[in-house]
């Protein structure tokens, strides 16, 4: 069971979608690390990260954890955003189809998963393919 | 520095084992080493184990080891690198008798993960992976591994045929393997048209839930070669461990596990041997591409050539090289903590000349490749006949 302070203590990262910039080298991650896994420079800003990227590859879950059974079969992508940074996120509001290598997405806040019965709700990023007009 | 040996191995059947506690199987395999190792004292313990605070709800494991064994008193330590955790062990084990601390030493790795529903299990194996960053997001470990799938057939021109061809491989090896989780022959359709895990990866890409235990006695070199009464010793003439990104999503490349090359290039070093000297391997099929990844990563085929080469049968137990003749995670079962052990235990029989109907022909040296995770965690060991 997930205390609150676990869930209110990663505001930056899973609320605000804020990421780590290397003031040395320009490498961005997600979330934000205290020391650059590039560089290793401990010279790191926080950023909000942009809302947009691409699918770097994907997978449609059919075989869920505890907890998801009730999404799936969903998709989960690896995602590069527009500033060179990357991130797992599972791809909501999409057919299935429409989840391939390339595809450009936007970030977008949802539910992430409920802990146990009574426990809170966590909200968090996740994706959607961006159709083309 | 001593030079080490393996001596006494034991591993336990494979598979679904209602009968047995994760105890009851720690202890059956260690006593097997013990006996065939010929020593009459054991001056240290290391248990390695994935998860058994979820699997069975026991931490503490290695004291409960040597208690059960009626080993009081001497050091009993337990490792934990999710997949990887008994190679890990390993190579601790490695160093306490290389350094001159220890001149007998247990390795023994267990997992009990039956005594869970499936759902469950998959849940305790996500948290190998980044809970928070990938978990959250409702990772598994065949997702993780179909993402690299997808990837290598998008990037190489794959299919899943090629991928299909490991399994059906190791399937045909574990039906020689008595103690192999499964013994039946499956065809390229089968796993194909087999039930989608984590598309493109179905029920037969994925290495089955195990419960098992597997144990090796390491001795230094000199000594073990003076015992009369055990089994040939087998020298490790390589072992290195080396790590990667937890977060999958961080990796330079997704097609190639860097960890594996890193922890490969140490080990081929330290043995002064290359890709080309080795004989036989039990590599870490945990998932069908991850078979394909590692026999190039390992540098046996070029990057992409891996699946071809698979299905062209180079690496049956007939092939140019061998690998996973024992069946590997696929066929011959997975239980986590045990898994690095008994590719080393399996290789020794090989290398022994003792594998019976596994066997290949005439092995002088040996590779075992163990990962962790998504590839956090890889040991790269290398077996030589003395």
């Amino acid at each position: 069971m997930l205390t609150i302070p676990r869930a209110w203590r990663e505001k930056p990262q899973r609320y605000l979608f804020k990421g780590g910039k290397c003031k040395d080298c320009g490498f961005v991650t997600y979330p934000a690390r205290k020391v650059c896994p590039k560089c290793h420079s401990e010279n790191i800003e926080t950023v909000d990260l942009p809302r947009e990227g691409k699918i770097i590859t994907y997978t449609i879950v059919y075989s869920a954890p505890e907890g998801f059974g009730d999404f799936s079969p969903y998709p989960l992508a690896i995602v590069e955003l527009t500033n060179g940074a990357r991130l797992m996120l599972q791809i909501v509001d999409t057919d299935l189809d429409k989840v391939q290598i390339g595809e450009k997405v936007n970030v977008v806040f949802r539910r992430l998963l409920v802990e146990g019965n009574a426990g809170i709700i966590i909200y968090g990023p996740k994706a959607t393919v961006v159709e083309d007009k | 520095m001593r030079e080490v040996a393996v001596v006494g191995t034991g591993v336990t059947q494979f598979g679904y084992l209602w009968e047995k506690s994760w105890r009851d199987l720690a202890v059956e395999s260690s006593l097997e080493a013990i006996k065939n190792s010929g020593v009459d004292k054991i001056d240290s313990i290391y248990v390695a184990n994935f998860t058994g605070g979820t699997f069975v709800e026991q931490e503490h494991m290695a004291a409960i080891v040597a208690d059960y064994l009626g080993l009081l008193h001497i050091p009993a330590t337990r490792v934990e690198d999710a997949c990887a955790s008994s190679a890990v062990a390993l190579r601790h084990a490695y160093m306490e008798v290389a350094g001159g601390f220890s001149d007998a030493v247990l390795v023994t790795g267990v997992e009990k993960m039956t005594d869970v529903v499936t759902s469950q299990g998959v849940y305790s194996l996500a948290m190998a992976a980044d809970r928070e960053f990938e978990g959250y997001q409702g990772v598994t470990f065949p997702a993780l591994f179909a993402l690299v799938a997808r990837k290598y057939m998008n990037d190489f021109g794959a299919t899943r045929e090629q991928l299909a061809s490991v399994a059906v491989k190791n399937h045909k090896n574990a039906s020689k393997n008595p103690k192999a989780q499964f013994h039946n022959i499956i065809t390229i359709e089968d796993v194909i048209n087999a039930s989608m895990i984590a598309d493109p990866l179905g029920l037969f890409d994925c290495s089955p839930m195990t419960d098992g235990a597997a144990s090796v006695v390491l001795m230094p070199l000199e000594k073990a070669k003076k015992l009369t009464n055990a089994a040939k010793p087998i020298k490790i003439s390589g072992i290195a461990q080396a790590t990667d990104t937890i977060a999958l999503a961080q990796r330079e490349s997704f097609t190639s596990f860097r960890a594996t090359i890193e922890a490969g290039k140490k080990a081929y070093e330290m043995a002064g041997k290359g890709p080309e000297d080795i004989d036989v391997t039990e590599v870490h099929d945990c998932f069908t591409i991850a078979e394909i990844c590692a026999i190039e990563d390992l540098g046996f085929f070029e990057k992409g050539k891996g699946a071809q080469a698979t299905a062209d049968g180079l690496t049956a137990i007939d092939g140019k090289l061998p690998v996973n003749p024992s069946g590997g995670l696929k066929g011959k079962g997975h239980p986590v903590g045990a898994t690095g052990i008994a590719q080393i235990a399996n290789l020794a029989d090989q290398l022994r000349g003792e594998a019976g109907e596994l066997q290949v022909k005439d092995p002088k040296v040996a590779l075992a490749h163990n990962l962790g995770g998504s590839g956090a965690t890889v040991v790269v060991t290398i077996l030589e006949v003395v």
